[in-house]
């Protein structure tokens, strides 16, 4: 098995929801609560990703934020940085890949929250940041989960974009899925099995926990 | 600890847990070289104790990567002209450019193909039992270019080229065969040489007259971070044991090359 491979796709996927849990819970509060019209056009572009083949995210990437692109010069002048080929550039990219796994599921989280419990909480004087923490978060926390797991589990299985903006670096950039990919050319089924069949065992735990938190028949009084 | 803390350190030590840097080569080399090279990385790391961490595709997406700032120390492609790009447009150093050997197309089939070779050569591909025909992507893959050019100069490209299927490298191709979704595949002697294709099929040399063998340059790049220790690597490839490997595997490598210094 490519311990290597998989430490680091872990080290994807973890950083990556961890990012993402903080993008997501202001993005996802405003999408639930905000009242603007053209709210519309901001929820398509966070499902975006759900329907664009990785290519074009990876296409897109490349340009902006490679050495030669508009963000990327930028980057590259100001902080000898290049995103493309290194690890902060997959979790970049991850992160724009994964994004609505995090915020569709605390958007239904948060639009499911008794809007009176939110009401009351302000007239007894709350501040919106003490209501939020004190009564939408804790009401919505089996979403949060939700949202972790689905984007840690999303990032794990990432292909397209990891190959794209990625390349396929060991010990950089050489996820598990490129590690697969690179097995089957090489000829070499015996580790292509291994690989494949780590990363079909853990998806299907991972989502067996997610099903069952779904159903309450796990995290028991979670929320009390 | 509660479950809610231990989830939350775990995610913490992924997050910052380190890459280990030791003292390592990145090579970014052509899909052709995918059985040959990780045995010269081995006995290189052997005599060095330098680990070399090997990256196969296309030649021509590995001159993309680099173009767009990948990592890699040193480059060994499929065709003179990817390295020779690099070297013009400053991205590689050009005392380090030299040819490493030169590659054979071969025509592939399954051990159980009934293609007749001998008798009818590289017509055996207009054989009713050949559906699919797997190429590299000659896009960005000198071995898919070569194949194409064959293919044309044995005036058989228009009769097979709806059969083509195109693997995004030459190494991608022969899989495409040994799978059996291909039936037959024009890839590198290098690759139908290994043991893990000889044991599945056969294989037929394409004669100098309908495909020119290919010369193949490494080159070390310029943002390499050890450039000595690339710099040996190339020297060790391209001169010293490396060459007897590659022989092996089918390449041929210039018995006096004259581009070896000493």
């Amino acid at each position: 098995m490519n311990w290597q491979a998989i430490i680091l796709t872990l080290r994807l996927a973890a950083t990556v929801s961890a990012v993402l849990v903080i993008i997501g819970l202001p993005l996802a509060y405003w999408i639930a609560f905000s009242r603007r019209r053209w709210k519309f056009l901001i929820e398509s572009l966070v499902a975006m990703p759900l329907v664009l083949p990785p290519t074009v995210l990876g296409f897109y990437f490349l340009l902006l934020l490679g050495r030669g692109g508009m963000v990327g010069s930028w980057l590259n002048r100001i902080f000898g940085m290049t995103l493309p080929f290194s690890f902060a550039g997959l979790v970049v990219a991850s992160v724009l890949y994964s994004l609505p796994f995090a915020v569709q599921p605390l958007v239904a989280g948060f639009a499911a929250v008794d809007r009176k419990l939110i009401a009351a909480s302000a007239l007894l004087g709350a501040s919106p940041m003490r209501t939020f923490l004190r009564v939408i978060l804790p009401l919505s926390l089996t979403h949060l989960i939700t949202a972790v797991v689905l984007s840690f589990a999303h990032t794990l299985g990432e292909f397209g974009v990891v190959l794209m903006v990625g390349g396929n670096i060991p010990g950089v950039t050489r996820t598990i899925s490129i590690a697969i990919y690179d097995n089957v050319q090489a000829l070499d089924y015996a580790s292509a099995n291994q690989n494949a069949l780590f990363l079909l065992i853990f998806s299907f735990v991972v989502l067996s926990l997610v099903y069952a938190l779904n159903r309450r028949a796990f995290f028991v009084g979670t929320v009390q | 600890m509660s479950p809610k803390k231990t989830f939350f350190c775990m995610v913490l030590i992924l997050c910052i847990f380190p890459t280990s840097r030791a003292q390592e080569l990145h090579v970014a080399a052509a899909a052709d070289l995918n059985f040959a090279l990780p045995e010269i990385a081995k006995a290189f790391e052997a005599q060095t104790g330098t680990k070399v961490l090997l990256s196969f595709g296309s030649s021509g997406n590995l001159f993309a990567q680099i173009q767009s700032g990948a990592p890699f120390d040193v480059f060994c492609s499929a065709d003179m002209e990817y390295p020779r790009k690099l070297a013009f447009a400053g991205q590689a150093l050009p005392r380090t450019f030299q040819q490493y050997a030169s590659g054979r197309l071969v025509l592939w089939v399954r051990s159980d193909s009934k293609l007749n070779f001998e008798r009818d050569g590289i017509k055996s591909l207009l054989d009713p039992s050949i559906r699919k025909i797997a190429i590299a992507n000659p896009e960005h893959a000198p071995y898919g270019r070569a194949a194409v050019a064959a293919l044309q100069k044995a005036k058989l490209y228009d009769q097979v080229k709806e059969k083509l299927v195109l693997g995004e490298n030459v190494s991608q191709a022969a899989q495409f065969v040994t799978s059996g979704n291909a039936d037959a595949g024009l890839v590198s002697l290098s690759l139908a040489q290994a043991p893990e294709l000889q044991k599945q099929g056969r294989f037929w040399k394409i004669p100098p007259e309908i495909a020119e063998s290919l010369p193949q340059g490494v080159i070390v790049l310029k943002q390499s971070a050890s450039p000595e220790m690339a710099d040996r690597f190339v020297d060790f490839f391209a001169c010293g044991a490396g060459q007897k490997i590659l022989a092996r595997y089918g390449f041929d490598v210039d018995p006096n090359p004259n581009h070896c210094g000493e």
